[in-house]
């Protein structure tokens, strides 16, 4: 058995003239939560319906749980698509088991799983109902179970967070973790930063068809210099030469990237001009701003190319 | 193969609860009584007029005794070939008018209980019939077969005819079984065409839902394909069942006469089997078409635009079938028994009237290969344009063709 949930290279799907996905390498481990960030229209859905076998990619292999035929552990798979989907006649406890069902687990096994599940999650009382009279968080929570009721060895999730409210946001990530102390590999994708931060040991960032960033949260963030903010008594004097280019100013304070030769310099720098420092602090940027610079640098890289392309 | 099996299974038990179960169901059962019920009140009606109509009456206006002579001619010939095989006579005294004003009269006299179209007069040995041409011409052969009659009243009895009964012969046999061919590939059409349809609009709830992308994630689109074709199929026997059961329980009880069909060349135990298996290809054939072609519209609208060139085409394969049906043997018959969408309704006539079987079995497996052919590239086309899979950029055609038949 492979160590490996997912191992794809050099995955590329065209629609049309455009590259939607352009060549990704992929590789996520077993037992792990992996989160795939990207800005909207990035490629992120399209890439995971490619892992998943809903198409077949243009060029490159994948292989899913060692197999390079998805369909064929398609047993041992959860997926939940961004565009939620249920039949609206069906009743809650019966959606849950025919998603089961699809999945290889037998119908009968599958209405009491559902069942159980329902209780757990608060919505023993509407099992027997029709999806049609469920809320809006209500049918998600069913559809998710429906992803989980057959207990795959591999969970995808297509923007999961989407549309829930920050209690079942809560709710969704404490879920996510259980599965993963299970030794499930749960994949999810996202634009919302903090969920990754919080879940994902491992990230990808996709832009523009490409991954740009993959690995831990920590290389992430340490892709970026930490940023210094400092305020002082004096607004002027020659230590200001000290301060390194591209420092903002705002009043007495300046904020400006931590140096390649450290603090040290430029604190002996600021001391000797009697900048009087008030306070000085050093904060390592969070994934947040490692994203904006990794997808913006990557999009801007698109766009430049897309306009040198237009030239020629 | 067996996870095949098994997720249109799957996909197929879905499908066929959630129809049978809803309020929609017990409509579509009704559906084919209210016509029917409207065919059986116009056809009492219509018949009631066309009986009226179809009943002229003759005033006989001849000397007593030759008019009694003629009626009672008119009532033996009724005895042989049937009330409705002579005209209907009334005797009619002389009024003491001049006769051709009577004549006149008795011609543009309407009543309820008489309705002349034309009158006999003069005598047994010089008649005359006084009418409007197309009456006359309808109908003197037989005023003349019983005017003999009468003149021969007091002749000897003609000579006895001496019968032989044989079960049949060769040109009634033929001639029978053309009906039974004829007719059996008509109710084939008709139930293929009341059913088939329905199929066009079956994957437009998976599509509007969202709920494609999880059945695609899951399972073949073969599957889903192959599931919902059976599903829909079930229902269709359920209700032909229902509608047949109905039918006769309504004849039985109206006491009507089971109507005597000749029988078929392969008997009549083996041509219903074979009708509900080329009914059941039929159906797969066509609704496997018209899924495919159904699957490619995202919206209802589009389904009601596609469903009138479907139905068309359906047309199209029953002409050809009818056509060929009176060529046994002959290039066009042979050609509608082995073209895929018109073989079910060309094979079951060739059941009524040649008694081989096993061109059938051939013919059966013929159809179901078609059918599971139609699926996969309805399948592949599906997912090529629908989710959206095709590969872009190829040229070569042996690969697009290749990738139809090979699972990625």
């Amino acid at each position: 058995m492979t160590s490996n949930a997912i191992e794809a290279r050099g995955l590329v799907k065209i629609f049309g003239k455009q590259r939607a996905v352009d060549g990704i390498d992929l590789t996520i481990k077993r037992g792990s939560i992996f989160g795939i960030l990207g800005p909207n229209g990035a490629g992120k859905t399209t890439m995971l319906r490619m892992l998943l076998g809903i198409i077949d990619p243009d060029e490159g292999t994948r292989t899913l749980l060692g197999s390079d035929t998805p369909l064929s552990v398609a047993h041992q798979i959860g997926y939940l698509p961004e565009e939620r989907g249920l039949y609206p006649s069906m009743k809650a406890f019966e959606a849950i088991a025919f998603m089961g069902a699809l999945r290889g687990l037998p119908i009968a096994e599958g209405r009491k799983r559902a069942l159980q599940m329902l209780g757990e999650h608060g919505l023993g009382a509407v099992a027997e109902k029709q999806v049609r009279m469920l809320s809006k968080g209500m049918a998600q929570t069913v559809q998710l179970l429906g992803t989980l009721v057959h207990e795959p060895q591999l969970i995808v999730l297509d923007e999961p967070f989407s549309g829930l409210d920050a209690l079942n946001q809560a709710k969704l990530e404490r879920l996510i973790r259980a599965q993963a102390d299970h030794g499930v590999t749960v994949i999810f994708s996202t634009h919302v930063i903090a969920h990754a931060e919080r879940l994902c040991e491992d990230i990808a960032i996709v832009a523009g068809g490409k991954i740009p960033f993959h690995g831990g949260v920590s290389a992430a963030r340490d892709r970026l210099r930490p940023q210094v903010r400092l305020e002082t008594r004096r607004l002027d004097g020659p230590w200001r030469a000290a301060l390194p280019a591209g420092t903002q100013a705002q009043g007495h304070f300046w904020n400006f990237t931590l140096p390649e030769s450290g603090v040290e310099p430029l604190l002996i720098a600021l001391v000797e001009g009697d900048a009087g420092i008030e306070s000085l602090s050093i904060e390592r940027p969070g994934l947040h701003d490692a994203f904006v610079a990794i997808a913006g640098d990557e999009a801007a890289r698109q766009l430049r190319e897309e306009k040198e392309e237009l030239a020629a | 193969m067996k996870e095949l099996i098994r997720a249109s299974w799957v996909i197929g038990r879905r499908d066929f609860v959630a129809v049978i179960f809803s309020k929609a169901f017990f409509f579509f059962l009704l559906g084919p009584i209210f016509p029917l019920a409207i065919g059986v009140a116009a056809g009492s009606i219509g018949g009631q007029v066309s009986r009226d109509i179809d009943r002229p009456q003759f005033a006989v206006l001849l000397p007593d005794d030759q008019g009694h002579h003629v009626m009672r001619a008119r009532g033996d010939l009724a005895r042989f070939l049937g009330a409705r095989g002579v005209p209907d006579l009334v005797l009619v005294a002389r009024d003491g008018q001049p006769l051709a004003d009577q004549i006149d009269s008795l011609l543009n006299a309407r009543t309820q209980s008489k309705n002349f179209v034309a009158v006999l007069s003069g005598t047994l040995d010089k008649p005359v019939l006084t009418g409007p041409q197309s009456q006359i011409d309808r109908w003197q052969g037989r005023l003349k077969l019983v005017l003999e009659k009468a003149r021969a009243q007091n002749r000897p009895v003609p000579v006895p005819l001496e019968t032989q009964v044989v079960a049949s012969s060769s040109g009634t046999t033929e001639q029978s079984r053309l009906v039974t061919a004829q007719l059996g590939q008509a109710v084939l059409v008709l139930l293929t065409m009341l059913l088939a349809g329905m199929v066009l609009s079956n994957l437009v709830e998976e599509k509007t839902n969202k709920i494609i992308e999880i059945l695609a994630a899951a399972v073949p689109i073969d599957a889903i394909f192959m599931g919902k074709l059976l599903a829909m199929l079930a229902m269709a026997i359920i209700g032909i069942s229902v509608w047949g059961l109905l039918g006769i329980g309504v004849f039985a009880l109206a006491g009507g006469n089971t109507p005597i069909l000749p029988p078929p060349a392969t008997g009549w135990l083996v041509f219903i089997a074979l009708g509900i298996a080329y009914f059941a290809m039929a159906y797969l054939l066509l609704g496997s078409l018209f899924l495919g072609i159904g699957a490619m519209a995202t919206t209802v609208r589009e389904v009601q635009t596609l469903s009138m060139p479907a139905t068309m085409g359906q047309i199209i394969v029953f002409f050809l079938a009818a056509y060929a049906v009176t060529r046994l043997g002959e290039p066009v018959e042979i050609f509608a028994a082995v073209f895929p969408f018109s073989s079910p309704f060309a094979m079951l006539a060739r059941a009524a009237q040649l008694p081989d079987i096993w061109p059938h079995l051939l013919a059966i497996g013929w159809q179901f290969f078609w059918t599971l052919i139609i699926i996969r590239v309805g399948a592949r086309i599906f997912r090529r344009n629908v989710l959206k899979s095709g590969r872009a950029g190829s040229k070569n055609r042996l690969s697009v063709w290749k990738r139809m038949f090979v699972r990625s």
